[in-house]
């Protein structure tokens, strides 16, 4: 049974879309507040018991939205779901599923320090690739390919420490 | 034994050595290298492979690699230097005592390499001076021999009793500090461009 039909045994075929992915991943959309409800119900009842990773998808060259992208793998069903969350490029903020998947903690903090992604819920949300106190979201399409200021926080620390401050 | 001779054959006979004292510190600083080995990336592999036995640099007395920077004169920078990791890299420099000297390992830490982006520091001589750049991605452990024969070589030249009299070893100790990148929007535009398929709605 694929994983369509098995989503849609338990849960109908109301509330999100079933889009086609160019690599033939079954692929649905959903609104960002029905996430935790559909999350937890591929967790415990369609047998995804791992979460692949969570990221992002700029589409602001066509439209100001960002898709954000969970994939999810089922060992015992030996299959894969991706799930497609379009939010506000403005301000893009989705549920956690931390809670459900404590992998997706690296996940989302990820997304948050690359696209300034917020995930309500994940307290503290702090980055994980770029350094602590960075400002801006490098794989964002507005992101120049050379970077903003990208020796501002260690001219700053080499200011402190010639100063004679503890650096 | 380089620069130290023994001055005439009734020298030798007496059994003693008369050479300048700047000679003899350097012959002396040169041959015992202390290597503080920062392997960052690949880099870092090859470094291994120059201090095990196969390549072995305890031929040229360089062999002790340390991993505290106070035990060190020689910072070798094996690999990409990313921005998040500069604070890091120069507060080794800093603990590491005089005299102390760096080779830039491979293309990553002398020029930033084929990693041409905002995360990575484009050259570490922006942090810190650099004594040899070694060439490569990642260089052959017998190009980095060569470049710590350079360096002995450039030792060779220094005046230590001069700087300890006169300070000259309190030099500018801060690397270049320029960050000046070309703009790069061909990059940018046309590499987009092409990965990017307009007419699919899902790339993911």
């Amino acid at each position: 049974m694929g994983v369509l039909e098995r989503i849609a045994a338990v849960r109908g075929t109301e509330g999100y879309t079933a889009v086609d992915a160019r690599d033939g991943t079954p692929c649905v959309r959903i609104e960002a507040s029905a996430l935790p409800a559909f999350a937890l119900m591929l967790r415990d009842e369609c047998g995804f018991e791992t979460n692949t990773f969570v990221t992002a998808i700029d589409r602001t060259e066509k439209r100001p939205v960002f898709d954000i992208c969970y994939q999810f793998l089922s060992l015992q069903h030996a299959d894969r779901v991706r799930v497609l969350i379009e939010v506000d490029a403005a301000d893009p903020r989705v549920p956690t599923i931390k809670d459900l998947w404590i992998g997706a903690s690296y996940s989302e903090r990820e997304c948050f320090d690359m696209f300034g992604v917020a995930f309500e819920g994940h307290d503290p949300l702090e980055r994980l690739l770029m350094p602590e106190g960075y400002e801006h979201h490098p794989l964002r399409k507005e992101f120049p390919h050379h970077g903003i200021e990208p020796d501002r926080l260690y001219r700053e620390w080499e200011r402190t420490r010639s100063a004679g401050g503890k650096a | 034994m380089g620069s130290l001779k023994p001055v005439g054959p009734a020298a030798q006979d007496a059994g003693f050595l008369a050479t300048k004292a700047d000679a003899l510190v350097n012959w002396g600083r040169k041959n015992s290298l202390w290597p503080m080995p920062l392997g960052l990336s690949c880099c870092g592999i090859e470094l291994m492979a120059m201090i095990g036995p196969k390549f072995d640099i305890s031929r040229f007395g360089a062999e002790a690699a340390r991993f505290s920077p106070r035990q060190c004169d020689l910072l070798i920078v094996a690999g990409t230097l990313t921005w998040k990791m500069a604070q890091a890299a120069r507060t080794i420099y800093d603990q590491m005592p005089d005299p102390k000297w760096v080779i830039a390992m491979g293309v990553c830490s002398s020029s930033g390499g084929m990693y041409d982006s905002y995360a990575v520091v484009q050259g570490i001589d922006m942090l810190m001076p650099v004594d040899v750049y070694v060439p490569g991605c990642p260089p052959r452990p017998d190009a980095v021999i060569d470049a710590i024969l350079k360096l002995q070589k450039k030792i060779e030249r220094e005046s230590p009793i001069r700087d300890l009299t006169q300070g000259r070893n309190e030099g500018d100790e801060s690397g270049t500090g320029v960050f000046d990148m070309p703009p790069n929007d061909a990059v940018a535009t046309s590499r987009i461009g092409t990965f990017l398929d307009a007419d699919s709605e899902e790339l993911a």
